[in-house]
């Protein structure tokens, strides 16, 4: 696998960092290489915040910035009227949206586009994990909907990162809430 | 038996404490070095190392106590960055002087003002005259390794100095990255047991540590010395390096020469901007254009002659300093490096790049354009500009 970049993009509290660094475990778990790091700045609970993450089969050495990445995820559709979230995009790339909207309706919604090709997927992964584990924290069904998007993951190996991680620290209630979140974003995530 | 693990620099820094086990551990918290300590503690609550954690009042007093604690006869660690080791600055040269092996990490981060909590050199930089050995880190597998091999040169008996271990604030400290980490077992017996030398603690054989001299005692003479302890630390640090390669399958030397031998122009760099340098050196060379680069590991000691002789072929060289020193003519780096290719018959052009500061991003592009410079150097003979600063808005 060649390099492959990710920008996030969330509120502080929605558990960017947590879902960056999860998704550079279960990289780690399938022998590749990865580097996650977040956007430092004047974060608070509720403001706009980025991270990135790098997967690769070879080892990286590049530390700088990712200012063109191949897949955006956003975890708070409120963000996408006051941050250009497709910046940088590059062409075939892929956007993955927390939100209630169809794939078209949030298409409309972008702006930056210009002539780019882009794939724009959605789920309402706020609902999912409601549903699931009862908090509106979307970062792991997020995961599944980018394991279906992509391919980069198994959904499979989610599944059993949740289940060996969180096992450690959380109730079988909790792990299990996980699990079906990962599952239902797998399959409920549509693309336009 | 090596495995890899997820960890961010600063995690594997103090995963590295927690195998090394030091006997005592004083330290302050400072962004961004706040999560070793952080999660050293945690190890201490875990009960997973024997370490007495002194939690004190600033880092002035961290380094007094780590002074303390190493005079009195154990091994010591601590970590700071930016305005923590300002903080700590009298005390690093008494560390020094009196010849006490503590290690410790500095997170780089510049200096205020304005505030700012990014990465660059200025910290570690302002602290090059204090008598420390410098070891910088590329990224977190360099971290975590420089960190135990910190540990057997601090304590070799042919040197006894402090040892700082560098890593790029957040861009290395706060990034997870894949690193392959040595068995505790391992680590326990590289760097062996802590064997005092003239201890506080005993006082069947009582010892002055760090008394007045005065004028007709033996500073200068304790200064010639640690002149030249430094200079024979360069054995143990080459000596540990290799050591560290057959334990852990990864050694290492005074600097990573990275297609340097056969390059006709090259630039020099210290930590994570090596990685992102060795990239662009990768597309260039696959254009057939070549280049190459040093990226400088050990700093204190200056391993002026080796670097001479891995340099000295090429006809053009930027330095990269990611620290200023301003009302100087350069970097810090940049003024060492031209001065130690003086005495050449035969020298590249050397001009000095000045970036990143406060946490400038630095990327291909930037390298990108140091490399064309450098090009058009090797191809008119002349420098028009000696000192550059590279991404700065003007």
């Amino acid at each position: 696998m060649e390099l492959l970049e990710i920008r996030w993009h969330g509120r502080g509290g929605q558990g960017v960092v947590t879902a960056a660094k999860f998704l550079a475990e279960i990289a780690l778990e399938q022998g590749k290489y990865f580097q996650a790091f977040p956007e430092y700045g004047p974060e608070r609970m509720g403001a706009p915040i980025q991270a990135f993450t790098r997967i690769s089969s070879s080892p990286i050495k590049l530390h700088c910035s990712i200012e063109r990445p191949d897949i955006v995820l956003v975890l708070d559709s409120t963000l996408l009227s006051t941050v250009n979230v497709a910046e940088g995009l590059k062409n075939n790339g892929l956007i993955i949206v927390n939100a209630e909207q169809s794939p078209q309706e949030v298409k409309r919604s972008l702006k930056g586009i210009g002539e780019k090709k882009i794939k724009i997927f959605t789920l309402n992964a706020t609902k999912i994990a409601l549903e699931t584990l009862g908090k509106p924290i979307p970062n792991i069904p997020v995961i599944g909907a980018l394991a279906k998007a992509t391919g980069i993951i198994d959904l499979g190996k989610v599944i059993e990162h949740i289940r060996d991680s969180f096992g450690k620290k959380f109730s079988s209630e909790i792990v299990e809430g996980n699990v079906k979140a990962v599952k239902r974003a797998f399959e409920e995530v549509k693309s336009d | 038996m090596s495995k890899a693990l997820a960890l961010t620099g600063n995690g594997a820094c103090a995963f590295a404490m927690r195998q090394i086990n030091p006997d005592v551990v004083a330290a302050y918290p400072i962004t961004p070095q706040t999560t070793i300590v952080e999660e050293f503690s945690s190890y201490v609550a875990d009960g997973l190392v024997d370490t007495e954690l002194i939690c004190v009042e600033s880092e002035h007093s961290a380094m007094s106590s780590c002074i303390g604690a190493s005079a009195a006869g154990v091994r010591v660690m601590t970590a700071t960055s930016s305005q923590g080791l300002a903080l700590m600055w009298e005390m690093l040269y008494i560390a020094s002087g009196l010849r006490l092996p503590i290690v410790m990490h500095n997170v780089n981060r510049t200096l205020s003002a304005p505030i700012n909590i990014h990465c660059d050199h200025s910290d570690s930089m302002g602290a090059r005259d204090s008598g420390w050995i410098q070891i910088y880190s590329e990224n977190a597998q360099e971290a975590y390794d420089n960190t135990i091999q910190a540990v057997r040169i601090a304590e070799d008996p042919k040197v006894r100095l402090p040892v700082m271990v560098l890593l790029d604030g957040f861009v290395i400290s706060h990034a997870i990255d894949r690193v392959e980490v040595i068995d505790d077992e391992v680590v326990k017996s590289f760097i062996g047991d802590f064997k005092p030398i003239y201890p506080l603690l005993d006082w069947e054989n009582p010892v002055t540590v760090g008394s007045f001299d005065g004028l007709y005692g033996y500073f200068f003479e304790t200064k010639r010395m640690q002149a030249e302890v430094m200079e024979r630390a360069k054995m143990v640090i080459k000596k540990v390096g290799n050591d560290y390669g057959k334990v852990s399958g990864r050694s290492y030397g005074f600097f990573e020469a990275y297609r340097l031998d056969d390059a006709e122009v090259g630039i020099i760099v210290l930590g994570s901007t090596a990685g992102t340098a060795k990239v662009v050196v990768d597309n260039l060379r696959d254009k057939g254009i070549p280049v190459g680069l040093l990226k400088l590991r050990v700093f204190r000691p200056f391993p002026l002659v080796e670097i001479v002789e891995a340099l000295n072929h090429l006809k053009a060289l930027a330095v990269l300093d990611r620290a200023d020193s301003i009302g100087s003519f350069g970097g810090p780096l940049f003024t060492e490096i031209r001065s130690s290719l003086y005495d050449l018959s035969m020298r590249p052009l050397v001009v000095n790049y000045i970036y990143g500061l406060g946490g400038r991003d630095i990327d291909e592009l930037q390298i990108m354009k140091v490399f064309s410079d450098l090009q058009d150097i090797q191809e008119t003979g002349q420098a028009k500009k000696a000192i550059n600063y590279l991404g700065v808005r003007e």
